[in-house]
C-alpha cells in the first residue's frame, strides 16, 4: 500500500514528465532558420510566385493534404528545382523537399504531411536561376499528430 | 514487402503533361512517439522517393517524420515515350524497393 507521500511523489514525477515532453518534442526558431539557410544556402527569400492549397482549419493533424503549386513556365531555362515545406513546430522543421526537372511539365506536386501544432507553415521553391521564392500559410490543427498515447 | 498503388494514365499524347499520383503503404513511424512500454518507437520512414522515366529521374522526394503514414505523392511528367516509369523508395534502414508502370506515347 502506497502511502501518501509516495503517491504525491508519484503524481509530481507524472506532471513533471507531461510538462517537460513538449517542450522536447519541438523545433525552435533556431533549427528551424537553421534549416531553412541549409536548403537556401543563406541566400535571399522573396514572397510569391508559390500557392499553398491547405485547409486553414485541420481537424486531423496525422494527415493534411497539401498541394504546392509554383508560378513557373516549367522549360529548359527557366524552371523550378526544387520545393522545400518547413514547420515550425513539427518536432523537426523539415517537413518535405521535392526535386523537379523541366521535364515535370507542371511545377504541381500533392502530398499528406503531419502537423504537430497550430502553425505558420512555409514553403520555398528554388527556381533554376538560382532565386528562392517563399509562401506562408497559417493553419490551425485541432487535433496535432504525435501526441496520441499508444 | 510494402505494396504501392501507382496511377499512371495508360495513354497520353506526346508533350502532355500527365499526373502521376502514388500511395505507398508504409507506417512512417516518427521516432518521436512512445510505445506502451514508455520507451521510443524506433523510426521507421522512407527516406527518399524516386520517379525515373526513360532512364532519367523526373521527380525526387525527400522525406521526413512529417510525411503522413502511406505517403501519397501526385506530381507531373511530360509524356516525351513510350516505357516504363520506375518508382523507387529506399527507408531509413537502406532498403530499397520499386515498382514499374508503362505508359503508351501517341
Amino acid at each position: 500500500m502506497s502511502t501518501r507521500r509516495e503517491t504525491l511523489i508519484g503524481g509530481g514525477a507524472v506532471a513533471l514528465a507531461l510538462a517537460l515532453r513538449p517542450a522536447l518534442a519541438r523545433a525552435t526558431p533556431e533549427t528551424m532558420a537553421a534549416a531553412v539557410a541549409a536548403f537556401t544556402k543563406g541566400l535571399a527569400v522573396k514572397p510569391g510566385r508559390v500557392t499553398i492549397d491547405i485547409p486553414p482549419l485541420v481537424e486531423n493533424g496525422n494527415s493534411v493534404p497539401l498541394t504546392i503549386s509554383v508560378d513557373s513556365p516549367m522549360t529548359e531555362l527557366d524552371h523550378v528545382n526544387a520545393i522545400a515545406v518547413f514547420a515550425e513546430k513539427n518536432p523537426l522543421p523539415n517537413v518535405v523537399t521535392f526535386a523537379l526537372t523541366p521535364r515535370s511539365g507542371k511545377a504541381v506536386v500533392s502530398t499528406r504531411i503531419r502537423l504537430g501544432d497550430s502553425q505558420i507553415l512555409l514553403v520555398i521553391a528554388q527556381l533554376s536561376d538560382g532565386s528562392f521564392w517563399s509562401q506562408k500559410a497559417e493553419l490551425i490543427v485541432t487535433l496535432p499528430a504525435c501526441v496520441e498515447v499508444l | 514487402m510494402a505494396r504501392a498503388l501507382i496511377n499512371v494514365p495508360a495513354t497520353a499524347q506526346k508533350g502532355e503533361a500527365v499526373e502521376i499520383k502514388v500511395l505507398i503503404q508504409h507506417p512512417m513511424e516518427t521516432g518521436f512517439r512512445t510505445g506502451p512500454d514508455g520507451k521510443l518507437i524506433p523510426r521507421d520512414i522512407i527516406q527518399r522517393f524516386s520517379c525515373t522515366y526513360a532512364g532519367q529521374e523526373v521527380f525526387a522526394a525527400d522525406l521526413y517524420p512529417a510525411v503522413a503514414a502511406n505517403p501519397f505523392f501526385s506530381f507531373f511528367t511530360l509524356a516525351t515515350e513510350s516505357g516504363p516509369l520506375v518508382f523507387k523508395w529506399t527507408d531509413n534502414a537502406g532498403k530499397e524497393e520499386s515498382q514499374s508502370a508503362d505508359i503508351a506515347v501517341t
